[in-house]
């Protein structure tokens, strides 16, 4: 059953060339993406910069809307993982508020709110004292574990996880990564997984849509599409993954 | 804290501010005479060791008058600067969140506010309203305000494109939640130097008004009236001229010297640079 769901989603950006010329031309960021994403699995994202993943997942998250087009979401719990650990952990606040924020904003949750905290802190596997202090008192593998717990505690449904590692040294990526499908099977969360690097998304992803200019190109199951990619596009973005041996 | 033992002159400037604070707090025990008593047998004497500044034409002590003095000025500074920083807040972040035609209206008031001269503004206003002091203080806030605004406005104007304003989004947050919970307390840095810099300011209007006669009331002593009693009698008496605007002119720099000490702390390289040393 789809959770997620969402058709002829079309995005333009208009690009302003200064002050006096008004609408120099649009950037077609989405035009008319539609997919479906399955209870329990893990989607993912595929494409260059600037394709228009990171756009179409906040358009599934309610951030932007788009301007045309529908979006279904079967659930209320949802949740983000970003790619900058940096940026998304809000530098004047404790990981123990950071934590708490999506508790405190869901209504009926604020009940037993340190002993929530400290499981998910368990689970993401950082020390208990971590709750006092700052997102610069950590390093980036850790603060993206402070967002990951922060986007867990609320017991969402559906993360839009986009480009969770790229900013992470690649020992940590994995870590990341086996932590984040450890969570998938505990918590019973579908992804959308969001990313560029196709390794990436080979460990994660049950299916994979890819993306070029707004638009995609090819969506099917992962093995079929490592396997024997069809649309030229596809086949150039997996001749591309280097080889170290 | 490390910062000012580092920073000769913003420590200078930190003694001194506490020690106008203390003047303020203390004052019925640091002057050494009523600061309203008229001792007709001392008009316009030198200093002295009775009085270690003089006395004005009314044989006050003007060493006890600047002591009080120094509550009307500090009080001025941290009140009409708190409410220029409230105001400016209030604006600056709706505006810079919210965007499109609010940040436009808002914006185009504060170019009309920022057409009048201000000191002017202050003259035609205090004309119409009673100067006390509080009005004093009101009418300074409320005429100094479009800095801060624009300065919160910019802050916010690039945090609320980083991603942990998206994750406060998604997570079900209002406008004012993530205003007050987030942009505010990552905006405020700029603001605190603006505000330390703006209470020096504040002072030195208030003492221009109460020169000009239309500030601070006599017999209510402040630094700017006692400066004015002594302006008749210049040529006879230096002391009654020169003590309170030395007072005036060091208050005003250390807050400078604080706001700038401040700037260097709040500059993200150099935070960064104190922040690997400390580790």
């Amino acid at each position: 059953m789809a959770i997620v769901e969402c058709r002829d989603i079309i995005k333009y950006f208009s690009v302003q060339r200064g002050y006096l010329k008004k609408g120099a031309g649009v950037v077609k960021a989405l035009d008319g993406v539609s997919l479906e994403i399955e209870e329990g699995e893990t989607f993912g994202l595929v494409g260059e910069s600037g394709c228009g993943k990171t756009t179409l997942g906040k358009i599934l998250l309610g951030i932007i809307s788009p301007d045309s087009g529908e979006v279904l979401l079967k659930t209320k719990e949802k949740q983000a993982i970003f790619q900058d650990p940096y940026s998304s952990l809000d530098p004047k606040m404790k990981v123990r508020d950071i934590i708490s924020e999506g508790l405190i904003l869901k209504k009926g949750s604020k009940t037993r709110l340190l002993e929530r905290i400290e499981k998910v802190l368990d689970v993401v596997r950082l020390p208990k004292g971590s709750l006092n202090k700052y997102p610069h008192q950590f390093s980036g593998g850790e603060r993206q574990r402070i967002a990951i717990a922060r986007a867990v505690v609320t017991e969402p449904e559906f993360i839009v996880c986009d480009e969770p590692v790229s900013n992470l040294d690649v020992t940590i990526q994995l870590q990341i990564l086996k932590l984040l499908k450890e969570i998938q099977e505990k918590f019973r969360i579908t992804y959308l997984f969001i990313s560029h690097d196709l390794r990436v998304i080979k460990f994660m992803c049950d299916r994979v849509a890819v993306m070029k200019d707004g638009k995609i190109v090819e969506n099917r199951g992962s093995k079929e599409i490592f396997t024997g990619p069809v649309h030229p596009y596809t086949k150039l973005l997996l001749s591309s993954i280097p080889r170290i041996f | 804290m490390k910062y000012f033992f580092k920073n000769r002159l913003a420590l200078i400037g930190f003694i001194f501010i506490t020690i106008i604070l203390a003047f303020a707090l203390f004052a019925p025990k640091i002057a050494t005479h009523n600061p309203a008593a008229i001792d007709t047998k001392s008009i316009l004497s030198g200093p002295s060791n009775s009085h270690i500044l003089g006395t004005d034409t009314l044989g006050r002590d003007i060493f006890s008058r600047i002591v009080y003095g120094s509550r009307i000025s500090l009080s001025i500074g941290f009140i009409a600067v708190g409410i220029s920083v409230g105001i400016g807040i209030f604006f600056g972040s709706i505006a810079g969140y919210y965007g499109g035609k609010i940040d436009s209206i808002i914006m185009r008031f504060i170019d009309i506010c920022l057409c009048f001269p201000t000191f002017f503004l202050i003259l035609a206003v205090i004309a119409l309203v009673e100067p006390s002091i509080f009005n004093i203080m009101a009418i300074i806030g409320l005429t100094s305000w479009m800095g801060i605004a624009r300065l919160i406005r910019a802050e916010i104007l690039t945090l609320k494109e980083r991603d942990f304003i998206s994750a406060s989004r998604i997570m079900g947050a209002r406008g004012s939640w993530i205003i007050l919970r987030h942009l505010i307390p990552n905006a405020i840095g700029p603001v605190l130097v603006s505000a330390t810099l703006g209470m020096g300011g504040a002072i030195l209007i208030e003492s221009s008004l109460s020169f000009l006669g239309i500030g601070v009331q006599p017999p209510t002593p402040s630094w700017g009236n006692i400066l004015m009693d002594g302006k008749s009698t210049l040529g006879v008496a230096w002391w009654l001229t020169v003590f309170p605007g030395i007072f005036i002119l060091l208050t005003v720099l250390a807050y400078n010297l604080l706001g700038e000490a401040l700037r260097d702390l709040l500059e993200p390289r150099i935070v960064a640079n104190e922040r690997i040393e400390s580790k």
